[in-house]
C-alpha cells in the first residue's frame, strides 16, 4: 500500500508532461496522419486567409456593375467565373463572399457555444428545478426544425448580418446546452470528483477547477462540426430571400439572384454554391477528424 | 407500454402550445401588425381607431391568452390578405408537403440502408471506401443547390423533367431526390457504422459459433439490431427533412406548407405564419412521437417488462 | 489414434494491426480424446481464447491469419477449410459456451429464436419437431417452464438461466466436441458450481468431448481429466490433473498452484506470481517465463527451453533437464 501513492503521482507526471511539451507539435503530427483531416485544415485556413484578405485581392471590384458585360460565360474578357446578371465579377464576388460564410460561422458557434454551455453548465452542475426548467425550454427549442426556426425568427426580426447571427445563435444554442449538460452528468460521477468532495473541495471550486477544463474538449468538437450547419443555413435563409442583404456578395444571395437565368447562364448558380460546397465539406472533415482525434469513443457516432 | 404512451402525447401537446407562445411573443415584440393593414401614411386616430377594432390596443397578455385560446380551438383568424381562415389555408397544403415528405423519406430509406448494410459488410475495399467518400461529400451539399443542380441538367438541359409546380408525379420526381439525398448520404453513412458496431458483438459471434451463414446473420440478426439506432437518428432527423422540405418547396414552387410559410414570412401576413408553426410543430413532434413508439416495438427491453 | 478428436499441432496465429504485427500463439500443440474433459488454463493474454477461437474458426477474417500449424478435427484439418464447409460444423459437431451470458444472447430476439438456429442450420426438422427437441434440451439443462421462456427475450433471464440457455445452444446440434470458454467467471460463486455439475452430467450423458478454457484450477480439479497450461501464448505443461496437482514440474504452474487459496491452512500471506505476462511484442529470446520465474538462472534468458515428457507429463522449462532434484 505504501508504496502506491509515488507510483500514482509518477504515472499522473507521466501523463500529463508529454502533452504539455508539445501541444502544436502533436496536432500537427496527427493531422498529418490523416489526409481527410489535412485536407479540411487546408481548405478552413484557406478561407479564412480568404476572408481576411479577400477584398485587396480580387480581380475585379465585386460591387462593380457593368451592364453591357453582364452575364459573361466563364474565362471571358478575363472573368474567371464570367459575370453575373449585373455584369459584376462572379469570382470577386465569391471571394469577397467568404467573408460573410467565416464570420457567421465562428460568430454564431461562439456565441451560440458560450450561451449553450453555460446554461448546460447550470442546469449539469446544480440540478433541480433549473434543470428541469432549463431542460423543458432546450426540448421545446428542439422540438422545432432547426432551419425554420431560425428562418421564422430572422424573418421577423430582420435581415442583416447582426440579426442573422442572432437568429442562428437562438436556434444553435440548445444542442451546446444538451451536450455540455450531459457532459456535466457525466463527470460529476468520476472518482476524482467524488474524491473532492470527500476532501472537502468547495462546489465552486471543484466546478472552476475540476469541471470546466473537462468542458473544452467537448465543446471545441461540438462547436466544429457545428459551424457547417451554420454555414449551410446562412446560405439556405440568404438564398430563400432573407438573411444577408444584397448587394453584400454572400454565396446564398448570389445563388438567389441567380437562379432565375438557370436556363440560359449555368455558371451564376454552379460556382456560389461549390463554394458553398467546399467549404462545408472542409468543415465537416476537420471536424470529424478533431472528434476521431480527441474523443475516440464518440467516434462513428 | 399504455403509460409511456400517454405520457409520450402529453409532451407532444405540451411542445405545441409552447411553440405557438414563442412565435406569438417574437412577432408582437417585432413589430405593431396594425400597421401591416394601413397605409405607411395613415393619421393617428385611424391607428388607434384600427388597434381598438382589432383588439391590440389590450395588455400583451390579454391578447396572448385570447389568442391561445383560440388557436386551440384551432381559430388563427384570418389572413391579413385574403381573408380566409388561416388554418383552413394552411390545411390545405398538407397534403403536396406530405407526399413530398414521405416519397423522400421512402427513397432515402430503401437506398440507405442496403447500402449502409453493404458497406459494413464489404468494409475496407473499395466499393466501401468510395460510398464513404460519396457519403460524406453528399452531407456537405445544400439541398436548394442540388435542387437548382437538377433543374440546370433535367429541366434546362435534356428537357426531360420540369422545373417547378405541382400535381403530376413527374413533378415530385426532381423535388424528391433534392430532398432525399441529404438523407441518403447521412443514414447510409449511420448505418454503416451501427452496423458495424453491432457485427462486433459478443451475440453475433454466437450466431456464428452456431452456424448461421453469413448472409442470414446479417439480413436477420445484425440488422433487427441496427434498426434500433436507426430508427432514432432517422426520427432526429425528421426535422432536418421538414426543414428542407420547405427550401425545397420554394425551389421547385411546389405548393405545400413551406412555401406558404415562406410567402408568409415575405408578405408578414401574421395569421398564416402562426398556423403554419402550429402546424409544422404538431406534425414534426407527432411524428416524434410515432418514432418513439417503433422504437419501444423494435426494442423488447423497453416493450416487454 | 482414432480416439482423438481434436488434434492441435504447432500452430502458430498472427494478428495484425495497421502496419505491427503480433504473434499471440507460437506453436501449440495438444490432443483431445474422445470423451475427455481437457482443461485450458493460464492467466488473460495467455492466448486460451484465441487458441478455441481458431478451433471454431471464428477469429476476426482480416486481421489475423494462421501461419502454420494443423488443427485436425475427426480427421479432417480445419486450416485451410472454406467457410461454407466450416458453417456445417459449427453448431454441429462443434460447439462454443461463451464467457458473458450476459451478452452472447441477442437481447432483440427470443431464446426460441436463437435455439432454434443450429437446428435450422443442420438438421432436417419440421417447426413442431424444433421446439420439441428445444424444450427437451431447456428442460435438460434444468431450465423450469421451457414452454414459455422459449418466448421470453434475453433480458428477461438471470445470468444463471442464460448461461444455461448458452449450454443448451451448444447441446443442441448434439456435437463431438463442446468447448467452454471460461462459462462460470461471469456467474456468482453458488451459481457457478450449479453449472459446473450440469456440465459435467450433461458431457457424461451425451459422450462427448470437452475442452473447458479457464484460468480457475478449482475449476479444473473439478472437472478436468487432463490439463494444458499456457503461457503467453504457448504451453509450458501438460499432464493428468492428478499428476499436475501432486507433481507441477514447471515453475509457472507451481505458482498457479502457490496462489490457490487452501481451505485447511490459513496463511499469512497469498502467494502471487510477481510481474505481468509480457505482451506478445515483448517475447525475445530465452524462455518466456524467465523474467517473473524465482528459478531462473542466466540459461533461462539465452536459449529457449526444450520440451521435456516423463511418460505422460510434459513440460517445458531447462530445470527438469538438468538438476531436477534441487527444485522439487
Amino acid at each position: 500500500m505504501s508504496s502506491s501513492l509515488p507510483q500514482n503521482e509518477q504515472a499522473l507526471e507521466n501523463r500529463v508532461k508529454p502533452k504539455r511539451k508539445s501541444a502544436i507539435a502533436t496536432f500537427f503530427s496527427n493531422l498529418s496522419r490523416s489526409w481527410t483531416g489535412l485536407i479540411g485544415f487546408i481548405i478552413i485556413m484557406t478561407l479564412i486567409v480568404i476572408s481576411l484578405i479577400g477584398q485587396w485581392i480580387t480581380p475585379f471590384d465585386p460591387y462593380f456593375a457593368e451592364f453591357s458585360k453582364k452575364l459573361l460565360p466563364p474565362m471571358t474578357e478575363g472573368h474567371l467565373l464570367g459575370t453575373d446578371q449585373l455584369g459584376r465579377d462572379i469570382f470577386s464576388r465569391i471571394i469577397l463572399g467568404a467573408r460573410v460564410s467565416v464570420i457567421i460561422g465562428l460568430a454564431t458557434a461562439l456565441i451560440a457555444g458560450l450561451i449553450g454551455t453555460i446554461i448546460g453548465i447550470i442546469a449539469g452542475f446544480f440540478r433541480g428545478w433549473i434543470d428541469i426548467i432549463l431542460m423543458r425550454i432546450v426540448d421545446v427549442t428542439l422540438s422545432f426544425p432547426f432551419i425554420l426556426l431560425v428562418l421564422v425568427i430572422n424573418a421577423i426580426i430582420g435581415a442583416g448580418l447582426r440579426n442573422i447571427i442572432i437568429s442562428l445563435a437562438v436556434g444553435g444554442w440548445v444542442i451546446f446546452a444538451r451536450v455540455i449538460r450531459s457532459e456535466v452528468l457525466a463527470l460529476r460521477e468520476k472518482e476524482f470528483i467524488t474524491a473532492c468532495i470527500a476532501t472537502g473541495v468547495s462546489r465552486f471550486e471543484i466546478l472552476i477547477k475540476h469541471i470546466v477544463p473537462n468542458l473544452f474538449t467537448p465543446i471545441i468538437i461540438l462547436a466544429s462540426l457545428q459551424i457547417g450547419t451554420y454555414i449551410i443555413a446562412e446560405a439556405s435563409i440568404s438564398f430563400l430571400g432573407f438573411g444577408v442583404a444584397p448587394p453584400t456578395p454572400a454565396w446564398g444571395n448570389m445563388l438567389n439572384e441567380g437562379k432565375d437565368y438557370i436556363f440560359s447562364s449555368w455558371w451564376l448558380i454552379t460556382f456560389p454554391g461549390l463554394a458553398i460546397v467546399i467549404t462545408a465539406l472542409g468543415v465537416n472533415l476537420f471536424g470529424d477528424w478533431l472528434r476521431d482525434t480527441l474523443d475516440p469513443e464518440l467516434k462513428g457516432e | 407500454m399504455l403509460d409511456f404512451i400517454i405520457k409520450r402525447f402529453f409532451q407532444v401537446i405540451v411542445v405545441v402550445l409552447l411553440a405557438l407562445t414563442v412565435v406569438f411573443f417574437l412577432i408582437r415584440i417585432s413589430g405593431d401588425p396594425t400597421t401591416l393593414f394601413l397605409p405607411p401614411d395613415a393619421p393617428k386616430d385611424q391607428i388607434e381607431e384600427y388597434k381598438e377594432l382589432l383588439g391590440y390596443n389590450r395588455p400583451l397578455i390579454v391578447q396572448y391568452g385570447d389568442f391561445m385560446f383560440h388557436a386551440v380551438q384551432g381559430d388563427f383568424g384570418e389572413s391579413l390578405r385574403s381573408q380566409e381562415d388561416a388554418l383552413g389555408i394552411v390545411l390545405s397544403r398538407i397534403p403536396a408537403t406530405f407526399q413530398l415528405a414521405i416519397s423522400a423519406l421512402l427513397i432515402a430509406l430503401i437506398i440507405a440502408i442496403p447500402l449502409g448494410v453493404l458497406s459494413a459488410y464489404k468494409r475496407n475495399t473499395v466499393f466501401d471506401k468510395v460510398g464513404v467518400a460519396l457519403t460524406i461529400v453528399g452531407q456537405a451539399i445544400p439541398s436548394f443547390w442540388l435542387g437548382l443542380i437538377l433543374i440546370y441538367f433535367f429541366a434546362a438541359q435534356l428537357k426531360i423533367l420540369p422545373s417547378g409546380g405541382g400535381g403530376t408525379a413527374i413533378h415530385l420526381i426532381l423535388p424528391t431526390l433534392t430532398l432525399a439525398a441529404y438523407s441518403v448520404a447521412r443514414f447510409t453513412r449511420f448505418t454503416r457504422s451501427a452496423m458495424l458496431d453491432v457485427l462486433r458483438k459478443d451475440y453475433i459471434r454466437t450466431s456464428k459459433a452456431s452456424g448461421v451463414p453469413t448472409f442470414r446473420l446479417i439480413m436477420r440478426y445484425a440488422l433487427r439490431n441496427s434498426l434500433i439506432p436507426i430508427i432514432t437518428l432517422v426520427a432526429l432527423d425528421l426535422g432536418v427533412l421538414l426543414g428542407g422540405a420547405v427550401i425545397t418547396e420554394v425551389v421547385f414552387s411546389w405548393p405545400g406548407v413551406g412555401r406558404l410559410l415562406m410567402q408568409s414570412l415575405m408578405n408578414r401576413d401574421f395569421p398564416i405564419v402562426l398556423a403554419g408553426v402550429f402546424i409544422i410543430a404538431l406534425i414534426y413532434a407527432l411524428v416524434n412521437f410515432i418514432a418513439d413508439v417503433l422504437y419501444a416495438y423494435v426494442n423488447p427491453q423497453i416493450r416487454v417488462k | 489414434m482414432s480416439d482423438t478428436i481434436l488434434k492441435v499441432k504447432d500452430l502458430k496465429i498472427q494478428f495484425k494491426t495497421g502496419k505491427k504485427t503480433v504473434q499471440p500463439i507460437r506453436g501449440v500443440d495438444f490432443s483431445i480424446k474422445k470423451g475427455e474433459t481437457l482443461g485450458v488454463v493460464g492467466e488473460s493474454g495467455s492466448g486460451k481464447s484465441v487458441t478455441s477461437l481458431a478451433v471454431m474458426g471464428l477469429l476476426p477474417e482480416k486481421t489475423s491469419e494462421i501461419i502454420s500449424g494443423e488443427i485436425v478435427f475427426d480427421g479432417k484439418d480445419l486450416t485451410n477449410l472454406k467457410e461454407k464447409h466450416f458453417r456445417k460444423l459449427r453448431g454441429n459437431d462443434i460447439s462454443m459456451i461463451f464467457q458473458e451470458p450476459m451478452t452472447s444472447l441477442n437481447p432483440v430476439f427470443t431464446i426460441g429464436e436463437q435455439l432454434s438456429e443450429p437446428l435450422k442450420q443442420h438438421k432436417k426438422m419440421s417447426k413442431k419437431e424444433i421446439e420439441t427437441a428445444i424444450i427437451a434440451v431447456l428442460t435438460q439443462v434444468g431450465i423450469p417452464r421451457a414452454e414459455q421462456i422459449i418466448h421470453e427475450y434475453p433480458h428477461q433471464l438471470s445470468g444463471g438461466m442464460r448461461q444455461r440457455v448458452m449450454i443448451s445452444l451448444a447441446l443442441l446440434g448434439q456435437p463431438k466436441l463442446m468447448i467452454a470458454d471460461e462459462p462460470t467467471t461471469a456467474l456468482d460463486v453458488t451459481i457457478q458450481a450449479q453449472i459446473l455439475k450440469l456440465m459435467k452430467d450433461i458431457k457424461k450423458q451425451h459422450d462427448m468431448s470437452l475442452l473447458l478454457i479457464t484460468h480457475d484450477l478449482g475449476v479444473v480439479a473439478e472437472m478436468c481429466d487432463r490439463v494444458v497450461v499456457m503461457y503467453a501464448g504457448e504451453i509450458v505443461e501438460v499432464a493428468e490433473v492428478k499428476e499436475l496437482f501432486d507433481n507441477p514440474l514447471h515453475p509457472y504452474t507451481r505458482g498457479l498452484i502457490e496462489s490457490l487459496p487452501s481451505k485447511n491452512t490459513r496463511k499469512n500471506r497469498l502467494y502471487s506470481i510477481k510481474g505481468q505476462v509480457p505482451k506478445p511484442n515483448e517475447i525475445t529470446k530465452g524462455c518466456i517465463f524467465a523474467n517473473r520465474c524465482p528459478f531462473a538462472f542466466s540459461k533461462c534468458f539465452e536459449e529457449t527451453p526444450p520440451v521435456q515428457h516423463t511418460g505422460n507429463h510434459m513440460s517445458k522449462c531447462w530445470l527438469q533437464d538438468s538438476n531436477k532434484d534441487e527444485v522439487s
